[in-house]
């Protein structure tokens, strides 16, 4: 943490945003430094170990310890409102975890804010159900002798097998925990753990939980889930909504799943959160279908159907109503006369406005092809990787047994493998960035870094793909090029985050 | 579990029904569809007209709220002008309602938004803006589809 720190101080001396940072880390926790490290240690050996720019602090949390969290703030709560916990707990929830507002705004109006909270103002008793004489349930109008009751401090009883299928509703069929109200008509009183506890049934109780556990992740800005099917982690992370302009906030879940604490999508670097959603928007829109279609075809004059020209020359005849049209100045074709194959009317067209617009969809279609293509291409074959990373244990296997290395030995094609990954997963997102970008000085620098990095990465993957006899001879080939790779990919991202920490660089659309 | 509760409601309201408002089961032999008659309130341009209102209720009843639509077709910014008639109540949203809420107080509370509409919770907007800005138009134009629609 102390060399963190250090290099902290001196990457961003006179900058603001990052001392911000360093004195939220302190709230953190003092278990940080060890789990960021842990996230990061597969570079260790390659780069430094000190925090890059583009690299921020997080920690992760089990769901243990995303309990633990919830608890110590509620037993704080508890004893400095004195109030008992499941109390408290509501008290947070309503306030969305803020304490230091909550506690003020309780201290200010206690009465009104427990109201509010859906709580009352009387704690007295410990919940038990009980059987009344004479009683009729207002849900179910059973009227039984023996019937059990229930009712919270706001007096609204029911029977128990009511009050049981209630609370089961709510929090089976919609989810629902955190705000459970009362069954009684138009009363706001919260459903509390202990009046759950003593009515519903292990396993119901146990999605309570987990749905409280869920709210409790939500509500925080500091804590998101990972993203990652199955994944149980949440991951703790100061970085602010407001700070998305200056910084990509990447980070790594103990599942291994790298993903952007800003918008949860898979690791974005070096692109900001709100290009890559234009981005992907972008690509997924029609618009450059459209656009497309625009710069390449033309309608028949007659019937209006989209005619593609393919080659060959301009005189046209539509394959659907015959109608024969010259391409160039779609005018009838009979009025051509004799110069058959070169229409001289075009060049006197007044249409000159008409061509300008074409010409000027012509060439933003051509620039965002040309960042496409490429981040299309680092996308296919970031797959290719994924099925290559599949390829590379039963590599490894044959390796061991064909040339005699141990297990240890043949770990440099797993390295070689995820590094492969993670270049090809920035490299495509840098196409995306460059897309977005206006030229300035500093934009042939990222260029020259884009290009270092695309030309280890495919000299790597060459080399990757080697047959397996072959490879035990490269195995420092490929633990220098896969150091090489890293290496690019560090200065890359370091040179693309500072540059927007310092908001260096200039855009062509407004975010 | 719920039909001893429907049973309690209908007999309530067949014994002493809301001002203005009549049940009755639409098939003797399904306790969940319901048949109610409501009388257009004095004071708002649907009186004098009987309007068909089908409520129906679900399996889960009173765990679930109950649907409300309109058999008669009426002009109102709070029921859709279509062929299903159907009623938007703030308080038959499955996370708003209680199980301990009552029929007979889905059908005052439908019985008062005809005296009073909600322009802003409205599934009819061109309605509801015409509410707020020409009540004599809208005024008009709903006793004219009273006297088409709700008058036998």
């Amino acid at each position: 943490m102390e060399s963190d720190d250090d290099f902290m101080s001196v990457a961003s001396s006179g900058d603001d945003f990052l001392d911000t940072q360093a004195s939220d880390d302190e709230s953190l926790g003092e278990d940080f430094g060890d789990d960021f490290d842990g996230g990061f240690s597969k570079d260790k050996d390659i780069v430094a170990t000190s925090r890059k720019p583009y690299e921020v602090e997080f920690k992760v949390l089990s769901p243990d310890d995303i309990d633990r969290d919830q608890n110590q703030q509620i037993n704080e709560v508890s004893s400095i409102l004195s109030l008992p916990p499941e109390s408290s707990a509501i008290l947070l929830r309503y306030g969305r975890w803020n304490r230091e507002k909550l506690i003020e705004g309780y201290m200010d109006h206690p009465e009104e804010t427990l109201e509010e909270a859906g709580l009352g103002t009387n704690f007295e008793g410990t919940p038990k159900t009980e059987v009344i004489p004479g009683f009729v349930c207002d849900i179910c109008c059973e009227d039984g002798d023996n019937l059990e009751t229930y009712a919270m401090r706001c007096g609204h009883r029911f029977c128990v097998d009511c009050y049981r299928h209630y609370l089961a509703q709510k929090i089976r069929g919609e989810g629902e925990a955190a705000r459970i109200e009362c069954p009684g008509d138009g009363c706001n009183m919260i459903v509390d753990s202990k009046s759950l506890s003593l009515l519903v049934t292990p396993a119901l109780k146990d999605r309570y939980y987990t749905l409280l556990q869920r709210t409790y992740v939500d509500d925080k800005e500091n804590l998101k889930w990972c993203p990652a099917p199955n994944c149980e982690y949440a991951v703790d992370c100061s970085v602010k909504q407001r700070d998305l302009r200056r910084i990509v906030p990447t980070v790594q879940c103990n599942c291994k799943h790298h993903f952007c604490f800003g918008c949860t999508l898979n690791d974005h670097q070096p692109a900001p959160c709100q290009l890559v959603k234009m981005w992907l928007k972008k690509c997924e829109d029609d618009s450059e279908t459209a656009n497309w279609i625009s710069a390449n075809t033309k309608e028949c004059p007659r019937c209006h159907s989209t005619i593609e020209k393919n080659g060959g020359c301009n005189h046209m005849t539509c394959r659907k109503c015959k109608h024969e049209f010259c391409w160039m100045c779609m005018g009838l074709w009979s009025e051509h006369g004799t110069s058959w194959y070169n229409c001289n009317r075009y060049e006197e067209k007044s249409g000159s406005e008409a061509r300008t617009a074409q010409a000027k969809s012509r060439a933003s279609l051509e620039r965002y092809l040309h960042y496409y293509n490429r981040y299309a291409n680092h996308e296919q074959s970031a797959k290719l990787d994924k099925d290559l990373y599949l390829k590379t244990e039963k590599k490894m296997t044959s390796l061991q047994s064909q040339s005699g290395l141990s297990w240890i030995e043949v770990q440099f094609l797993d390295t070689a493998s995820q590094a492969l990954q993670q270049c090809r997963q920035t490299l495509k997102w840098t196409y995306a960035f460059a897309y977005y970008l206006a030229r300035n000085n500093l934009t042939e620098i990222f260029e020259d870094n884009q290009k270092d990095l695309e030309l280890a990465v495919e000299n790597l993957s060459e080399m990757f793909e080697k047959p397996v006899p072959e490879l035990a001879n490269l195995k420092v080939d490929i633990l220098d090029k896969t150091a090489y790779c890293n290496k690019r990919r560090v200065i890359l991202l370091s040179d693309t985050a500072e540059n927007l920490k310092n908001g260096e660089w200039s855009f062509n659309v407004e975010w | 579990m719920g039909s001893k509760r429907i049973a309690k409601e209908l007999a309530e309201l067949t014994e002493s029904p809301p001002e203005g408002i009549t049940v009755e089961l639409a098939n003797e032999s399904d306790i969940y569809q319901w048949k109610v008659y409501m009388d257009g309130p004095e004071g708002s341009p649907y009186h004098n007209g009987r309007f068909l209102v089908k409520l129906s209720l679900p399996t889960e009843y009173p765990f679930k709220p109950p649907s409300v639509s309109f058999g008669t077709k009426i002009y109102h910014p709070n029921v859709t002008n279509d062929d299903k008639g159907s009623m938007c109540l703030g308080m038959l949203r499955a996370d708003e309602w209680k199980p301990s809420s009552k029929i007979a107080a889905v059908l005052e509370f439908a019985r008062q938004l005809l005296v009073e509409p909600m322009p802003d919770d409205a599934v009819e907007g061109r309605i509801a803006e015409q509410y707020k800005n020409d009540r004599a138009r809208y005024d008009e134009i709903a006793r004219e589809w009273t006297r088409k629609y709700a008058m036998a």
